[in-house]
């Protein structure tokens, strides 16, 4: 038995490191990805490009104005002064929000009255849309209140500050809300169950192609040891990988590793039971590489978005949620975030551990009775 | 039923009745034969005939729908993983790893195979010397030419040394020379008491071999030596016509009557009649009234080509009316 897997074992890696673009593949790919998520993938919103329409141009407008400017979230790209540059702008793309100050704005606030402020964002990427406007809401309700404050002292004669609620905000396992902690864990898990499906589902598909595999398929090789020669080489590779990635992500990105390495790996083992049974599955469907590659998509594109890889999961439609129990990467998500940034050990993780166990060993059961010697 | 188990002292393959259904179409139909031990066995037939179904359903890769058989003493249905330890198999693709090299080849199947330890050397000297390899035993198999590739192939398929040797279209893309060589290698081995099971559709290859069957749509439709096929299996006689314009005459021939077919053979034609006599008058005679400069008109025995051509149309002549009726 293992003499058969040994050789299978050499053959593979032979075959694996003879290639060049592999090399890329297995070492060069996931580096450029957590490259990519720790400095380019970013979910804050700084720097938006902002326009000013100010009809009013009276000093409270400017002072309104420049408690926008005056922030790190908005830019001033421009100062307009007729209608049409609006849609133009937005139009164009140039700007994403625009501050509008109507005339009489300064006259109003002074007679007491409840002057309005209009803020015009670019709703296509309504993320980001949303993310301005709670930029705005904050910064116009800090400068109503210090309006609010300005008029009680006048009309007191003394500085007045009106009682009000405090928020003390406290992001835990992740002080500084930065993404990259977010993202980079998670490039673990889908860097290598990208590389994994691949590498297993081609090595089949490729045997297929050129022949080999009916040859393969006529010498006494059973079953197991076929599966376990084609899976072995593709789970010490997936190892390999989920090492680079944590080392590129705690020593270059500083990324925290706060919980237990060991318990990474042996979930890391359980999450790679099922990408390379997917893997196999994949390959005795298919009979070239194309068909293996389109497979290998259509399987691996559906599984990140359902992962809350980058969408919450929560946010999805019910029968969606329910979906996403089928995809183990939306378990091993959980623990490697877990891990990281929590610190949590196995008394918290167990059901996802454990989900990932029972998945992987079906996925692998499935893959292998469908592998047959012998067609009927 | 008796005698698959009654010759397996003598027979390495032995079929009766055997059937490979694919849905409603039939692949291989009700197919028996023998074949002896150390026989080299050609099996021939056009593409798409049944033969690549046969052989993979005597090296239990596939499954047959109905029959029974033995391959080197065990049952194609039951024991297939046994057979496979008992057999070589080389197919017309190309099955060996493009980016090994010839020893890392060697070795891999050495492995798979389980060879023993204590023999594993001398088996892959054996296979570098027979293909011929010494001094490319550590060259990527890709830049191997066709010949070497095939003979190595070869080696690989049989470095556990079994008694029965499947080879499919093996010479298929291969130049000559190497053709030659390849058979040359077939007999050493047939000598050494191995059986070997070959498909073909070369001509001059079917000579080569012991025994013969014909397959056709699915049927065997002819066995025995070549001798017997040529003497004896075809009803027609075969006339060589050597003449000017081949091609113009051809359609002259065609029309006297008991012509059953005319083919372009070498320099000359083909000429199948009812009978000799007759026709090679009735040729000789209109050729030259044509003014066609006539060489040679006379009875040979007919090539395996000309056996295997008018069984073949004998048969579809029988199954015309089967066909009309059915439509």
């Amino acid at each position: 038995m293992f003499e058969r897997i040994k050789h299978m074992l050499i053959k593979e890696f032979i075959q694996i490191f003879r290639d060049p673009k592999m090399k890329g593949v297995i070492f060069l790919m996931p580096v450029i990805q957590v490259l990519v998520f720790g400095y380019a993938v970013t979910t804050d919103v700084k720097h938006v490009a902002t326009a000013v329409y100010d009809q009013d141009n009276s000093p409270a407008s400017r002072e309104l104005v420049s408690r926008f400017a005056g922030t790190e979230y908005f830019d001033v790209a421009e100062y307009i002064y007729h209608e049409g540059r609006v849609t133009e702008l937005l139009d164009h793309g140039k700007v994403r929000a625009i501050i509008r100050i109507r005339e009489g704005y300064g006259d109003d606030l002074r007679a007491g009255k409840t002057p309005q402020l209009q803020v015009i964002v670019d709703g296509t990427d309504s993320n980001t849309a949303g993310t301005v406007l709670d930029y705005t809401t904050d910064i116009t309700r800090e400068y109503s209140k210090q309006v609010l404050s300005r008029r009680y002292a006048r009309l007191q004669g003394q500085p007045v500050d009106p009682p009000r609620v405090v928020l003390d905000t406290r992001p835990w396992f992740n002080a500084n809300l930065e993404s990259r902690n977010f993202y980079v864990p998670g490039v673990i898990a889908i860097i290598v169950m990208l590389i994994t499906l691949m590498l297993t589902s081609m090595a089949v598909v490729r045997e297929k192609e050129i022949g080999t595999m009916e040859q393969i398929m006529v010498t006494p090789i059973t079953p197991a040891e076929f599966i376990l020669g084609k899976t072995v080489p593709f789970a010490l590779i997936g190892i390999a990988d989920v090492i680079l990635v944590t080392v590129v992500g705690v020593f270059w990105f500083e990324v925290p590793i706060r919980g237990n390495l060991a318990l990474l790996f042996l979930a890391t083992g359980f999450y790679l039971m099922t990408t390379l049974g997917v893997g196999l599955l994949i390959s005795t469907v298919s009979d070239t590489q194309q068909q293996a590659m389109m497979s290998t998509f259509f399987f691996y594109f559906p599984a990140v978005l359902l992962s809350g890889f980058m969408f919450p999961i929560a946010n999805m439609p019910e029968s969606v949620q329910w979906l996403t129990y089928l995809n183990p990467l939306r378990y091993f998500l959980v623990v490697v975030r877990g891990i990281f940034l929590k610190g949590i050990g196995p008394l918290i993780l167990w059901p996802q551990m454990a989900a990932l166990l029972v998945m992987g060993l079906i996925t692998l059961w499935f893959a292998s009775k469908r592998f047959k010697k012998t067609s009927v | 039923m008796n005698s698959v188990e009654k010759n397996s002292n003598e027979t390495a393959v032995v079929v009766q009745d055997l059937e490979r259904r694919f849905g409603s179409f039939i692949a291989v139909n009700r197919v028996s034969f023998e074949v002896k031990k150390g026989e080299i066995f050609g099996f021939l037939g056009p593409n798409g005939a049944g033969k690549s179904t046969t052989i993979r359903m005597l090296i239990g890769v596939l499954a047959p729908t109905d029959g029974v058989g033995t391959v080197a003493g065990f049952d194609i249905r039951t024991q297939a993983e046994e057979i496979k330890k008992h057999i070589g198999y080389m197919s017309q693709k190309f099955s060996l790893y493009d980016d090994l090299t010839v020893s890392e080849n060697i070795d891999f199947y050495s492995g798979i195979y389980r060879i023993d330890p204590a023999r594993k050397k001398a088996r892959k000297e054996w296979v570098i010397e027979m293909a011929g390899l010494e001094h490319h035993r550590h060259s990527r198999t890709a830049i191997l030419s066709g010949g070497w590739k095939q003979r190595l192939a070869l080696g690989c398929a049989i470095l556990h040394e079994p008694p029965v040797i499947f080879l499919d279209e093996p010479t298929s893309g291969v130049d000559p020379v190497s053709r030659r060589q390849f058979w040359d290698l077939i007999y050493e081995l047939s000598g050494k008491g191995v059986t070997v099971f070959v498909t073909t559709h070369y001509m001059d290859e079917a000579e080569y071999c012991d025994r013969l069957g014909l397959i056709y749509r699915g049927e065997l439709i002819a066995a025995g030596t070549p001798e017997t096929l040529k003497t004896e299996l075809m009803q027609e006689d075969v006339l060589e016509v050597i003449c000017e314009r081949p091609q113009d005459a051809m359609g002259e021939i065609e029309q006297i009557e008991g012509i059953k077919e005319v083919a372009l053979f070498g320099k000359g034609l083909h000429v199948v009649v009812e009978e000799t006599e007759r026709a090679v008058a009735a040729i000789s005679d209109l050729l030259q009234r044509r003014g066609y400069a006539v060489t040679r008109v006379e009875g040979i025995v007919p090539s395996l080509e000309d056996v295997f051509v008018s069984l073949i149309e004998a048969r579809d002549r029988a199954e015309q009316p089967q066909q009309e009726v059915k439509r």
